[in-house]
């Protein structure tokens, strides 16, 4: 049976209104492009809510580096045939500048990283507000998550003084050198963003689909063995499995799923059924039960 | 069917955050991982029982405190309904958020502790849920497994809350009684064995039955023009669309309507979603209108129908709450956001003050604190295109900013 979509017309019709609340209220605005499922359907929304004029802000990309190829092909294909603009910062550059330093050893990420090289490109191009695909549902902290959250000049999340938001009503005034991170799919789900992309017909990256992959086991998580980008011991065994990846974040904090989930509807079909969380293969949130929150604080997206 | 959000509200310890867990754990919401830390963290601070309320208190303070701050939002669906449940906090000082919650919610639930019985903070919570006039409440009537199910428990609480119900101000408002215990489950997800003198449903299955008609009011329609979209394009050379959501009814192609604040007369003539044209455009839809003239329109104007005018006026009165420690005094100026409008407005006068515990009103007051709910008259630089907030939800209500730090200070429901 074919789930009513009427409840993701709803989350979509919230979405689009969020989007022209902050075209109108912010001078500059930019949406934060990760390449993940949840950036490419915030595209679709931002396409939608200003048709037929162009989307007026740019994508920003922050790039670890360490993405899946596909990933950065995919952007690059969606940025031309939509016609938007995309600036890319690189979190190599921050490293190089010596204002980072890369983590070492079995458990190294750039993940954190990033939250420099992202309040760095903030600054340099004075963005008033950026657009990021964070859903309440994702994690503990994210469910306390306002749509508009205001953030201090260092980019910092004050999570006990956060702006109450009453019905419609998104209050945007912020001061010079504030910034406001916006969540238009902050109520939905995982399985309404699949559900979304599936009635909406979008096309996302590969690696959301199951293929063959080079991978080893580790703390009962797979991880790829491609590229040279996640560490792995020598008694760490390369096997080849069918996978797919729930989240495309940074490859070195990104597990892969078993799946034979080839198409959307499949995928749709496995998220329904699945009794493990989306984050439950990110390992950054496995570093502590308050792992989100501190990273939020320090402005992490 | 759209999405439910539910507020709830409950004192501290009566149990709000077990409840929702035990939802998300018996709807099977609840992914293995999450259930494993629950079981982990309740077994290392030594319970015989599966601790629930840790599926939603979210912030290091909260756990450690073991109460819940801020309003988190959790979601579950099932195979007919999907849910967002705002979790608001249950103490005196957390009001703000409260009616925060609830503001956006179409349906709530009101716990109570079934061995404390009505309480003054019970009062405020059905004060609270009836001022911002939610369709549909529930009263949970909590921990029924610690006064052995007992009917007679069940039937004081309901007598008592029955007097709170007689005052209210917003009679239609439909109230629900169900004795539950969040603990052991009972009345919750499933019908329970240990009250068969219960003929009601349990919690999940009323809210699985609420209707479109149970929980939305229908009022006339509103469009605030949110944005103007000029693509400027060889294609699109002459579009001049407006964009917006609609609020309280149905706007149609060629239906005679109005631009305020100038009184402009026009006609609908295309109605847009994305690319594809519609005849209708539903409440709640954001969608783009073209009009049949080319008159200027801009964002904070608002299209209604032409027979259907709101009040346009410099100055109202509502009641508000106040949520902010600085306290609000006559004279003192805020900016209204009403909708996507924003104006300058002054506080002409304080008209008294509602105690939320149903004890009647203060007059003479000077001042409001945070958390204070009172009448107050405004004026403001320029009109507004408000109705009544009983008659109209979304153009009945505001808020008031701070226009020194930009905070949101307080919300209003226009009388």
């Amino acid at each position: 049976m074919k789930k009513d979509t009427s409840h993701i017309n709803s989350l979509e019709n919230e979405a689009i209104y969020i989007m022209r609340e902050v075209a109108a209220q912010f001078e500059k605005p930019v949406l934060l492009f990760s390449g993940g499922k949840d950036s490419i359907t915030l595209v679709r929304l931002a396409v939608k809510a200003f048709y037929p004029a162009k989307v007026p802000f740019p994508l920003m990309h922050i790039d670890t580096g360490h993405n899946f190829p596909e990933t950065i092909e995919f952007r690059d294909r969606l940025v031309k045939e939509l016609g938007l603009e995309l600036i890319v910062r690189n979190v190599q550059d921050s490293i190089d500048q010596g204002k980072v330093k890369e983590e070492s050893g079995r458990y190294a990420s750039r993940n954190q990283l990033q939250t420099t090289t992202l309040l760095d490109a903030i600054e340099e191009f004075k963005f008033d507000a950026c657009i990021g695909g964070a859903r309440r549902d994702e994690e503990k902290a994210r469910a306390k998550e306002r749509i508009f959250s205001v953030r201090d000049d260092f980019g910092q999340w004050d999570e006990k003084n956060q702006r109450p938001e009453l019905f419609d009503m998104l209050n945007g005034e912020i001061e010079l050198g504030q910034n406001v991170r916006v969540f238009p799919i902050s109520n939905w789900t995982e399985l309404d963003v699949w559900s979304y992309i599936e009635k909406e017909n979008i096309e996302i990256p590969s690696i959301y689909f199951a293929h063959k992959r080079k991978v080893f086991l580790r703390d009962g998580m797979i991880w790829s063995a491609e590229d040279g980008i996640v560490y792995r011991d020598d008694n760490e065994e390369v096997l080849e499995k069918m996978v797919r990846f729930r989240t495309v974040g940074d490859m070195s904090c990104t597990a892969a799923v078993l799946s034979d989930a080839v198409s959307i509807s499949k995928v749709v079909e496995e998220i329904r059924d699945s009794t493990i969380s989306e984050r439950g293969a990110r390992i950054d949130d496995k570093r502590s039960e308050a792992a989100m929150e501190k990273r939020k604080q320090q402005g992490y997206f | 069917m759209e999405v439910l959000k539910i507020a709830t509200a409950g004192s501290v310890d009566d149990g709000k955050s077990t409840l929702i867990g035990r939802i998300l754990y018996d709807t099977k919401s609840l992914t293995t991982d999450k259930l494993e830390a629950i079981e982990k963290t309740s077994k290392q601070r030594g319970y015989d029982y599966l601790d629930f309320s840790l599926a939603t208190d979210g912030l290091v303070a909260e756990r450690e405190q073991g109460i819940t701050i801020d309003v988190a939002h959790i979601y579950f669906s099932t195979k007919k309904k999907s849910y967002i449940i705002a979790d608001t906090p249950g103490h005196v000082e957390y009001t703000r958020n409260m009616v925060t919650g609830a503001s956006t919610s179409q349906a709530s639930i009101i716990l109570i502790d079934a061995r404390k019985g009505v309480i003054e903070q019970t009062n405020r919570h059905f004060f609270i849920n009836n001022l911002l006039r939610i369709k549909d409440v529930v009263v949970a009537i909590n921990k029924m497994d610690l006064v052995d199910y007992s009917e007679e428990v069940y039937n004081k609480i309901k007598a008592d809350f029955s007097e709170l119900m007689s005052k209210r101000d917003y009679q239609d408002q439909k109230i629900t009684f169900i004795p539950v215990s969040a603990l052991k489950g009972d009345n919750v997800v499933n019908k329970s064995d240990a009250m068969p003198w219960y003929e009601g449903e349990a919690l999940l299955q009323h809210l699985e039955d609420l209707d479109k008609s149970d929980i939305f009011n229908v009022g006339t329609p509103r469009f605030p023009v949110q944005y103007v979209v000029r693509p400027k394009t060889e294609d699109f050379h002459d579009f001049r669309g407006y964009a917006g959501k609609v609020y309280g009814g149905n706007l149609s192609v060629g239906d005679d309507i109005i631009v305020l604040p100038s009184k402009t007369r026009s006609k609908i003539k295309d109605i847009y979603f994305y690319d594809e044209k519609y005849e209708t455009a539903s409440r709640r839809s954001s969608v783009t209108i073209t009009l049949e003239n080319d008159i200027n329109v801009s964002r904070g104007d608002m299209i209604v129908k032409e027979n259907d005018l709101p009040t346009i006026d410099k100055q109202f009165t509502a009641n508000i709450c106040w949520m902010d420690s600085k306290q609000l005094t006559p004279g003192t100026k805020y900016v209204v956001q009403h909708g996507v409008n924003k104006v300058l407005a002054k506080v002409d006068r304080i008209n008294h003050k509602i105690n939320p515990d149903y004890s009647g009103i203060e007059k003479d007051v000077t001042g409001l604190g945070v958390n204070d709910i009172a009448s107050v008259t405004f004026k403001l630089n320029k009109p507004i295109f408000y109705d009544q907030f009983k008659n109209h939800r979304t153009n009945g209500s505001f808020i008031l900013i701070d226009a020194q730090n930009n905070n949101t200070v307080g919300a209003g429901f226009i009388q």
